[in-house]
């Protein structure tokens, strides 16, 4: 099995997101800290291979977010995000 | 309904299977009572966890096959053998069996009704689920978006609610279906036999002109793939919405 086949998307971390923010998260704009693109959450390349998920920016693949989720905590690095940008009330 | 599908904590709650569908010799659909459900936008999934006698727990995202407007909630889940959920939910389910999930979860591979622009839909195997629930929820809604639906399978058995879709295309102008078939093509077979490319995208996406809105959902390969034809004919990567089943899970 290629590294290639195990990419998923931010749609996978969905529900991991919604625990830790209590809201819908892949419509949040995430900007790499690292090349400066902005891409929804949905839209950036996850791996769940690791003991943790490990998100990286489709455009420069730089490490945006890591977030260990164990024994009732919870452990996320957002080093290399930026500015994360999300709409506190749809309405 | 949007608001409460989007916001709050999420909450385990405990579903009642009402019935079972065999879609393919792999594939069935689990209609679900779930007496404390929000609603759901087409698009969004569900977690199912599965707890053995002995505490361990197996959790897996699932998409919800069913229109908004359906009475109940439908997955559809593709029996992967060596997984830990899917072959429990695909073969070991019975009507009456409880199952633990929680959602809707997502909301930005979601399309709503109200959007006006053609829609085009690209399907890898068990990825037709989340764009089922899209044409369903188009169907439900009498939206005028016109919609056209590439959708490539290995074989004819392994195509996922194809008499649906056909009673649907004969029903509504609107609505237009391409198949594919990558594997093996029954005699007669008057669709696509190859893998997805450039000439198909050609043939079946709409003219960029359009300014359709996009959503492909499959194996990730298969996804990476449909929207690199689709920016190289010139799409805007903006229209296009992906989401991936990847080679784990199950």
């Amino acid at each position: 099995m290629q590294q290639s086949d195990l990419k998923l998307d931010g749609n996978a971390i969905a529900g991991l997101l919604r625990e830790i923010f209590t809201m819908e998260m892949t419509n949040a704009e995430s900007t790499c800290a690292g090349c400066g693109t902005v891409h929804a959450v949905g839209a950036v390349d996850v791996y769940l291979n690791a003991p943790g998920a490990v998100v990286r920016c489709p455009a420069c693949e730089q490490v945006l977010m890591r977030i260990v989720h164990g024994g009732g905590r919870y452990w996320i690095d957002l080093t290399g995000t930026r500015c994360l940008e999300f709409r506190g009330d749809p309405g | 309904m949007a608001r409460a599908a989007v916001l709050g904590r999420l909450t385990w709650q405990l579903g009642e299977v009402a019935e079972l569908i065999q879609e393919t010799p792999r594939v069935s659909s689990l209609v679900i009572d779930l007496p404390d459900w929000p609603g759901h936008l087409a698009g969004q999934h569900v977690d199912v966890r599965l707890t053995a006698e002995d505490g361990y727990q197996a959790q897996r995202s699932y998409s919800i096959a069913s229109a908004p407007e359906a009475p109940r909630v439908t997955l559809t889940v593709e029996r992967l053998e060596d997984g830990e959920v899917s072959p429990y939910l695909v073969g070991e389910v019975r009507v009456g069996d409880k199952v633990e999930l929680r959602g809707p979860i997502g909301g930005y591979f979601v399309w709503r009704a109200g959007d006006a622009r053609p829609l085009l839909l690209v399907a890898g195997g068990s990825g037709i689920v989340p764009l089922m629930a899209m044409i369903r929820h188009h169907a439900a809604a009498g939206s005028a978006a016109p919609v056209r639906l590439l959708y490539s399978s290995r074989s004819i058995e392994d195509v996922i609610y194809k008499d649906e879709l056909a009673q649907l295309v004969a029903g509504d102008k609107r609505v237009a279906v391409a198949h594919t078939l990558t594997r093996m093509q029954p005699s007669g077979w008057d669709g696509y036999g190859r893998r997805i490319d450039g000439e198909m995208v050609g043939e079946v996406a709409w003219p960029k002109k359009d300014g359709p809105a996009v959503f492909v959902c499959g194996p990730t390969a298969f996804v990476e793939t449909a929207s690199g034809l689709l920016v190289e004919s010139g799409y805007d990567p903006a229209w296009i919405r992906t989401e991936r089943f990847g080679a784990t899970g199950g």
